[in-house]
């Protein structure tokens, strides 16, 4: 789209520049507050007494001798053993991103490649579903999975999430299926493949950029769950989220809100690799496959 | 595709939102018919470290068999629906007869607990699902206009109101806003009003209920755009452009068109997602000034006593309400279904 | 299976890291004890000892500030997945009314007989639980600050008004008073220390019929209100962490707040020395000439579940009494909590806790319906602090409010 022919006028150059400009401020801006607060201490932080401490480490240089200092990192990833949250995060996001992907392709291309009313009333109902406001939907689990000595595990967490994530990842990965041409699939077909083969030689090959884009947003929705697994996982098993808010303290006892700080600014670096690292998987999943509504 | 591929296909996705949606679902709707047994209260002395006091209890054995008999609890109908804390019937038929205007009469209709949620949820969604979308479309159109290599780095930045957890995002510009934190300031300073305080005052806090709303769901919104204009197909612009057209009829006749369907997508997923505004409201401490529906649910399970069947009716409204939101887009879709 | 290697792996390193205490003799022999509960210091420590016993087939603690909502369905199976949930009064009631613990007088006849009586929570005549901590509101003031003044601590919410009038006067502070104030639990928990403190009871007796909507309610909600102009404007936001950071933070001279945070404020972290040091606690104020505080008592104790074997109920029993016992304080655990456990000795900064206890203050009313009527609150009272409805209006929505609750809940008709 940016082609050399389409040259644009200064005025409109400066406009996108400025909007581009205000806009990363404005989102990347707390990001930045809280990497810089990370290294002080709670007082400066969320500095009551003048917002400019957080600045120059007033009390941080008080309390340890230096306007820097790891306290926050060491609190949160040795003393409370943050990585172990780290690690079940991984492993819930991993799995239910793949799990999604590999139910919802199936279902997704089925519904976009069947022409019957059904299919239409399908993704309708899938949709009505995620209309349901999560927290009740634990409050449903909790009492059947006790019953069924299945709480507190990893793969219960994972499973639900799948559920949850379903009609979304179906909506989207359908609309990426139409986008794909029929005759392909159907050309293998006449060629003797079955329907299961058609989609696994022919249809996989050319899906995956839809199906990036759609396993962006099941990451982040993962990574990023807190009404399910704060309720549904053990102790042991906590992922990040839960932990970091059992980092807040309750209405009787303080908290550690620094080490909550460190483990969220912490844990945001990984996640700046892995886009780098899929960057140009992204753009171009983003680029191959429109979605339609 | 033949009906037998297609179940087999679906299988594996439409079991697990059976199992973990649909039947909790039914439950959901199924509890919310029904209230709690009698209790029977018998008056008591409880013992403790601080000395005795008389109180009531529940007279377990008494009420154990009626609970043996039915487990669901008492059968009401439409009652908890009916009830204060909920669409209020009577109420709102009293308020109606008593009210002077059609301003009186809503400012009354605030008082009850599920008006107020009801208020805040559709100003929210009103507000923030067009917002949303307009400037995830700006913000797509100037990422997608900065140089090749840039782009990478400017989608992560994008992403990470969406990356950086809402419970402690939350907490942070909650005390970014705070009256002597760093946004604070500034907006003191801006509006030279020395006790501009947005935690204290309702309107500015719905305000930044809002902005936080926009903030944090623009970059859904931007990477759907931002996805359907590398796909705007450059010989129809170039077309276009033979046949004179300037630039901003090449937008609206040309890239505009191209992304409606995205837009019908997003507006589907944002007028869902802001009807169930909830984190937010937790998040900067905003009861006493925005209630929602999803806030009005998640406080009758976190009481010392959780009320399930309130809980259930307050779910089963919202989907009703989901629903009616997106008949529009629905209808729409059912037309085109198939042709596409 | 490689996926269950996978995941066994997380669950491995998991339990490997756990700190564990000395193992003890507490002459169980097999039996499983699992535990639920909040995830303070202090029932850590409980936790980490009661696990330590020798003998026990297993031993299980999930400590997670959700406790609540995850402590009676995970009673409610038979087996009871937790065999016992540590609780407060508050949130016992919840598990009495759905009847998932059971009481504890023969499993005490047979191995409790040396735990103090004090400890053991009675109702209706059979002992639920057992207490080992305490914990009460009470006033926290800056000693130089009315020193400068020349005032005394405060004794009552009056004498708190003067004081607060006098240090906004002089200048020193524009905002003198803080207070967990933020609309929902906070402020309810606000408005039953000042209403028991006025002599005001919730119900009408024997029964669950709400009656608050009188004198001492409307004389309530004026006193919060009159406290809450000398608060920070942005009070009803402050919940107990946001209170403590203004007070660290030298903004507030006087505040009503938990014992079990003041160890914190009164330490050398996250204020200057003028604050820290100057920091002290009082007894809990009285209102309106009352002679009882406006404040409740707390505790927290453990329950034994009722849906397990009767040898997992006796381990868990005896596991617990020894997480409680005398052996578990030491240096580190004797500052986590006021306890109710010989041999502690209190810090100066438990003192308002003990003067409350000493007071005669009204515990916090375990009453099978009053989570709801503290829910009611919650949602309403903000109100009327913002000035938007009467006094009365309020408490009548209260009323409404708790009564369309309770009926659902089937506490009236």
């Amino acid at each position: 789209m940016a082609s050399k022919a389409q040259k644009r006028p200064l005025a409109l150059q400066i406009v996108l520049f400025v909007t581009l400009v205000v806009w990363m401020i404005a989102a990347a801006f707390p990001f930045f507050w809280t990497l810089w607060g990370s290294f002080k201490v709670e007082a400066d932080f969320f500095s009551l007494n003048n917002w400019t401490n957080a600045l120059t480490g007033r009390m941080t240089e008080i309390e340890t001798g230096d306007t820097f200092t790891t306290q926050g990192y060491y609190g949160a990833w040795v003393q409370e053993e943050f990585w172990r949250a780290a690690w079940n995060s991984t492993l819930v996001c991993l799995f239910v991103v793949s799990i999604s992907l590999t139910f919802g392709t199936l279902g997704g291309y089925a519904l976009a490649r069947s022409t019957y009313r059904y299919a239409f009333w399908f993704l309708l109902i899938a949709l009505i579903f995620r209309a349901m406001p999560p927290i009740t939907l634990v409050s449903g689990y909790l009492p059947v999975f006790f019953d069924w000595n299945i709480w507190g595990y990893l793969p219960t967490a994972i499973i639900v999430l799948v559920a949850i994530n379903q009609p979304f990842t179906l909506w989207m990965l359908h609309s990426f299926f139409k986008n794909i041409p029929q005759d392909l699939d159907e050309s293998a077909m006449v060629d003797g493949c079955t329907r299961f083969q058609a989609f696994r030689y022919v249809i996989i090959p050319v899906m995956w950029p839809g199906v990036i884009t759609t396993g962006l947003f099941s990451f982040l929705l993962a990574y990023n769950d807190f009404a399910v697994t704060a309720m549904i996982l053990d102790k042991q098993n906590q992922t990040m989220v839960p932990k970091i808010a059992s980092f807040l303290g309750t209405t009787q006892t303080k908290g550690n809100v620094m080490f909550a700080v460190a483990a969220v600014v912490s844990t945001t670096a990984p996640l700046f690799l892995l886009i780098m690292f899929f960057q140009r998987q992204i753009v171009s999943g983003l680029t191959a496959g429109a979605v339609k509504g | 595709m033949k009906h037998n591929a297609f179940f087999w296909f679906v299988l594996p996705s439409a079991t697990a939102m059976m199992l973990f949606i649909f039947f909790p679902i039914v439950s959901v709707v199924i509890q919310s018919f029904h209230v709690a047994h009698e209790q029977v209260i018998i008056e008591v002395e409880n013992c403790g470290p601080f000395g005795c006091t008389t109180a009531t209890a529940i007279d377990q054995e008494a009420t154990a068999a009626l609970r043996e008999e039915q487990p669901l609890g008492r059968f009401a109908g439409l009652e908890i629906y009916k009830d204060r804390n909920h669409l209020a019937v009577n109420e709102f038929a009293q308020t109606w007869q008593q009210s002077e205007g059609i301003g009186d009469f809503v400012v009354r209709l605030m008082n009850l607990p599920f008006y107020k949620a009801l208020g805040f949820t559709l100003t929210y969604v009103a507000v923030v699902t067009p917002l949303t979308i307009l400037f995830g479309f700006i913000i797509a159109v100037a990422v997608n206009s900065a140089a090749r290599s840039l782009r990478g780095p400017l989608i992560f930045f994008t992403l990470l109101p969406n990356i950086v957890t809402p419970l402690i995002g939350g907490l942070i510009l909650f005390w970014m806003v705070d009256a002597r934190g760093v946004i604070g300031t500034a907006l003191r300073y801006l509006a030279d009003d020395p006790s501009l305080s947005v935690k204290a005052d309702t309107g500015l806090m719905w305000i930044m209920l809002m902005v936080y709303g926009v903030w944090s769901s623009a970059p859904f919104a931007f990477i759907v755009y931002y996805a359907g204009l590398q796909t705007v197909s450059t010989d129809t612009l170039e077309a276009a452009r033979i046949d004179g057209a300037s630039r901003w009829q090449q937008i609206r006749h040309v890239v505009i068109p191209h992304l409606l369907p995205l837009t019908t997508f997003i507006a589907l997923i944002q007028l869902m997602d802001n009807f169930r505004v909830f984190e937010p409201i937790i998040s900067f401490n905003a009861q006493a000034h925005a209630t929602s529906l999803s806030w009005a649910i998640y406080n009758d399970l976190s009481g010392e006593t959780q009320q399930l069947s309130s809980a259930a009716a307050t779910s089963v409204l919202t989907v009703i309400g989901v629903a009616i939101l997106l008949s529009p887009v629905l209808v729409r879709t059912y037309r085109s279904y198939g042709k596409a | 299976m490689k996926l269950k290697n996978i995941l066994m792996a997380g669950s491995f390193l998991a339990a490997a890291g756990a700190t564990t205490a000395m193992a003890a003799d507490c002459g169980i022999d097999g039996g499983r004890l699992s535990i639920i509960g909040n995830e303070f210091p202090a029932i850590q420590t409980v936790a980490r000892n009661a696990q330590a016993c020798e003998g026990l087939s297993d031993a299980e603690a999930n400590l997670t500030a959700d406790h609540q909502t995850i402590n009676l369905p995970g009673m409610q199976g038979n087996p009871a997945e937790y065999t016992t949930a540590i609780v407060a009064n508050s949130s016992i009631v919840a598990l009495i009314n759905e009847d998932v613990i059971r009481p504890l007088d023969d499993l005490i006849a047979a191995h409790g007989q040396d735990i103090p009586t004090q400890q053991l929570i009675t109702i209706n005549g059979q002992v639920m639980a057992v207490a080992f901590m305490a914990n009460a509101q009470h006033l926290v003031y800056r000693a130089d600050i009315l020193e400068q003044i020349g005032a005394e601590p405060p004794k009552t919410y009056e004498e708190m008004l003067a004081a607060a009038e006098t240090i906004r006067s002089e200048g020193i502070l524009e905002y003198p008073l803080g207070g967990a104030y933020a609309a929902g639990w906070n402020l309810a928990q606000e408005f039953v220390n000042m209403y028991l403190g006025h002599g005001g009871s919730f119900y009408e007796p024997g029964t669950a019929q709400v009656s608050i909507n009188n004198e001492a309610g409307v004389a309530t909600l004026e006193m919060l209100k009159a406290l809450s102009e000398y608060m920070n404007p942005d009070f009803l936001t402050h919940d107990s962490n946001a209170t403590s950071a203004e007070w660290e933070a030298g903004n507030v001279a006087l505040m009503n707040m938990w014992g079990s945070r003041t160890g914190v404020l009164m330490d050398a972290e996250g204020s200057e020395p003028q604050v820290y040091e100057n920091t002290a606690v009082a007894g809990p104020m009285t209102v309106a000439g009352a002679g009882t505080p406006a404040s409740t008592l707390w505790w927290d104790g453990w329950t034994v579940a009722k849906n397990i074997s009767d040898e997992d109920a006796e381990a868990t029993f005896k596991a617990m009494k020894h997480g409680i016992s005398p052996a578990i304080l030491n240096d580190e655990t004797m500052g986590q909590a006021v306890w109710m456990i010989e041999g502690y000795t209190p810090a100066p900064v438990n003192e308002g806790v003990f003067s409350a206890i000493s007071m005669g203050t009204t515990p916090y009313p375990m009453l099978p319906h009053h989570g709801l009527l503290h829910t009611a609150l919650g949602d309403n009272i903000a109100d009327f602090l913002q000035g938007d409805e009467s006094a009365e209006q309020t408490l009548s929505d209260i009323e409404a409010a708790y009564t369309a609750a309770a009926r659902e809940k089937g506490f009236v008709n």
